[in-house]
């Protein structure tokens, strides 16, 4: 019981790691790009979180293979959270797309990224 | 700052440690999200997605027939989200001629 | 970057390989009702083979490929094809995206519903594509970049 407890969570444990890691970035660091890369860790962590849910012990991937007969839920892995994703990723990209645009007219307008910095020069 | 920062950090793992172990085990195929009915009886998406995708869309992907077809309003809104965000690049970044 | 700095067996490699990848792009939003992939993927392909030569061979000849007045334009329409899809079938009867109203003769309720997949696919890998190049020349652009 407490070792298929550990080996059925271990992985959950893991992600919250690597989310705690990026939320750290956030709080903790400085430079305005570090955020934003801590901001990207922790997308990427929510990203596997859904992709660790939507697995299911002898199932396959979601796109139907004629060979293993009618489409029974049982054959194959859970297709919501991989649709969900998917389109998460592109929007993520995107996303830091934008906070690099204002990161740079940032440092256009006044010459730091540095979180201090900028706070005293805006006075 | 950093002390409190540090601080509400391990709080939060331990409210992820906490909440991590009320979720199903990896894998488990009688998980929430992978059965066909619900706890109070009504049907689960995903398994209705499954049984029906090929015969609705004549297209083997499931996750293609989800995205597109069961979803495609939610893409549309995906698509318009990227699309916004070209657009506000270019406004915040292209210097007017 | 000057061109004379250019490294030219990364210029021979990123221009023999880019038309490779983009035709590994068409096959994987075409194929993507049959096999792994879509119309999301694909465009980020597109784009990433855009970009390769962006980086290899510089922003003045990669413009024969995609100009940089391209990016707004093909994005928005990629979205309208989307969003056109749905509005035909709104016009011709059905709700919003509904494909089996889409004027296709002789097609059956599914193959309709496929039909229309491929349509949005097609509008969903221009949108990426083109707002992806458009995200990094919006960056290049500047007093800092080339």
């Amino acid at each position: 019981m407490e070792i298929e407890f550990i080996a059925g969570h271990n992985l959950y444990w893991i992600i919250s790691l690597l989310l705690l890691v990026g939320l750290y970035g956030m709080l903790a660091k400085r430079n305005l790009v570090k955020k934003l890369v801590g901001m990207n860790i922790f997308q990427t962590s929510i990203i596997l979180f859904y992709i660790a849910v939507a697995s299911k012990r002898n199932a396959t991937v979601p796109v139907i293979d004629a060979t293993l007969g009618s489409a029974d839920p049982a054959h194959y892995i859970n297709p919501l959270p991989h649709t969900l994703m998917l389109t998460a990723i592109v929007v993520s990209v995107a996303t830091t797309g934008v906070g690099f645009a204002l990161l740079i007219s940032i440092f256009r307008r006044y010459g730091t990224l540095d979180e201090d910095t900028l706070l005293k020069r805006m006075r | 700052m950093r002390k409190i920062s540090l601080i509400a950090l391990v709080l939060f793992g331990a409210l992820l440690l906490y909440a991590s172990s009320g979720l199903p085990g990896h894998g488990d195929p009688d998980g929430p999200s992978h059965r066909e009915r619900s706890r109070v009886g009504s049907p689960v998406a995903a398994a209705h997605y499954i049984r029906h995708a090929q015969g609705d869309a004549a297209s083997p992907n499931i996750v293609t027939v989800v995205l597109a077809d069961y979803r495609g309003f939610d893409t549309l809104g995906e698509t318009i989200v990227v699309l916004t965000a070209g657009l506000v690049c270019t406004l915040i970044l292209r210097r007017s001629p | 970057m000057t061109s004379s700095s250019r490294n030219p067996i990364l210029i021979t490699a990123s221009r023999l390989l880019a038309p490779f990848i983009q035709l590994f792009a068409l096959y994987v939003i075409f194929h993507g009702h049959f096999g792994p992939g879509g119309g999301f993927q694909g465009g980020a392909m597109l784009a990433a083979s855009i970009l390769m030569l962006r980086l290899s061979v510089g922003a003045e000849r990669s413009e024969l490929k995609f100009r940089k007045s391209w990016g707004t334009p093909v994005g928005a329409l990629g979205a309208l094809i989307f969003a056109g899809t749905g509005l035909l079938t709104l016009l011709l009867g059905g709700r919003f995206l509904e494909y089996h109203y889409l004027p296709f003769p002789d097609l059956s309720r599914a193959d309709l519903h496929s039909a229309g997949i491929l349509l949005i696919e097609v509008g969903v890998s221009l949108a990426v594509m083109a707002v992806l190049v458009a995200i990094y020349d919006d960056i290049m652009e500047g007093p800092g970049g080339n």
